[in-house]
């Protein structure tokens, strides 16, 4: 588990290529499903709010993070041991999900993501009558 | 220009490397469970410097100050901290990638420093740290006089 906490320093591939070339890092997730919705709980520090682009179209959901850069080109580095860049992933999701009423939130560096579950999917109990 | 030359020695160098690489998986405190410890490679670390600093960056996100201790002692910093398990009561897990647990990372510091003045700022779950080096520390530019 813990050994996921390590960022990965190697940039990853994005499938729809950017026109800037910056490298670009998978942020590392948890998505966690309940009765009513699917959370994704994204870490992706140092971006601003408003650099953050969630999108949700036909079951794919992607995530897009800009960072800009925090030091300089002309930076001595003593230890470099993580990248700073972008942060791109997407993914399909399968359970049935409410479009209208996905909710954002950015706070201290992770993204939360809130998909309702439209109520066809929901678990429904069905009582079962007895004469 | 880069050369790539046979060397024994680094090979040697190579399987001790495996070599404990497989010894610290075996025998490394980094137990499966939710609470393991992870005692100097979290978090990784930036660290740079001007004149008159030294200037130390981690990303920690999901974390606020009070979860954070940053602590100077002479030549050493160390980073410490915990970052909690999301709620796990009546829900199924798609993905579980990011860390949860207590981590610990030590790092010499390359000069001496002012401990008084150190600060740490945390903005989006991106810890850094500025250190002023000690005056003794510090470039000194020296003023060159012409010989009369």
């Amino acid at each position: 588990m813990s050994t996921a906490m390590e960022r990965q320093t190697q940039p990853t591939e994005v499938t729809a290529e950017r026109t800037r070339t910056r490298p670009t890092y998978t942020p590392a997730v948890d998505i966690v499903e309940n009765q009513d919705e699917l959370l994704v709980l994204a870490d992706m520090p140092g971006v601003k709010a408003a650099d953050v682009d969630v999108q949700f179209e036909n079951g794919t959901l992607t995530i897009h993070g800009h960072v800009h850069e925090r030091q300089s080109n002309a930076t001595r580095f003593l230890r470099r041991e993580y990248g700073v860049g972008d942060y791109h992933r997407t993914f399909q999701v399968s359970e049935l999900v409410d479009a209208e009423q996905i909710a954002a939130e950015y706070v201290d560096g992770v993204l939360k993501l809130h998909l309702p579950k439209v109520a066809q999917a929901k678990p429904r109990r069905i009582a079962v009558q007895g004469k | 220009m880069l050369t790539t030359r046979f060397n024994r020695w680094n090979t040697m160098n190579g399987f001790r490397n495996e070599v404990d690489r497989l010894f610290t998986d075996i025998f490394g405190d980094a137990p499966a469970g939710a609470l393991a410890s992870r005692v100097g490679t979290f978090p990784a670390l930036n660290i740079w410097e001007d004149a008159e600093h030294i200037r130390i960056e981690a990303e920690l996100p999901g974390l606020q100050l009070a979860d954070i201790e940053v602590v100077v002692d002479e030549n050493d910093l160390t980073i410490k901290g915990s970052r909690k398990a999301p709620e796990t009561e009546g829900v199924s897990f798609h993905r579980r990638e990011r860390g949860v647990g207590t981590f610990s990372r030590t790092v010499r510091l390359p000069v001496a420093i002012d401990a008084e003045k150190v600060e740490a700022t945390l903005n989006s779950g991106v810890l850094q740290v500025t250190l002023p080096k000690a005056p003794e520390a510090r470039p000194r530019k020296i003023e060159v006089k012409a010989a009369q």
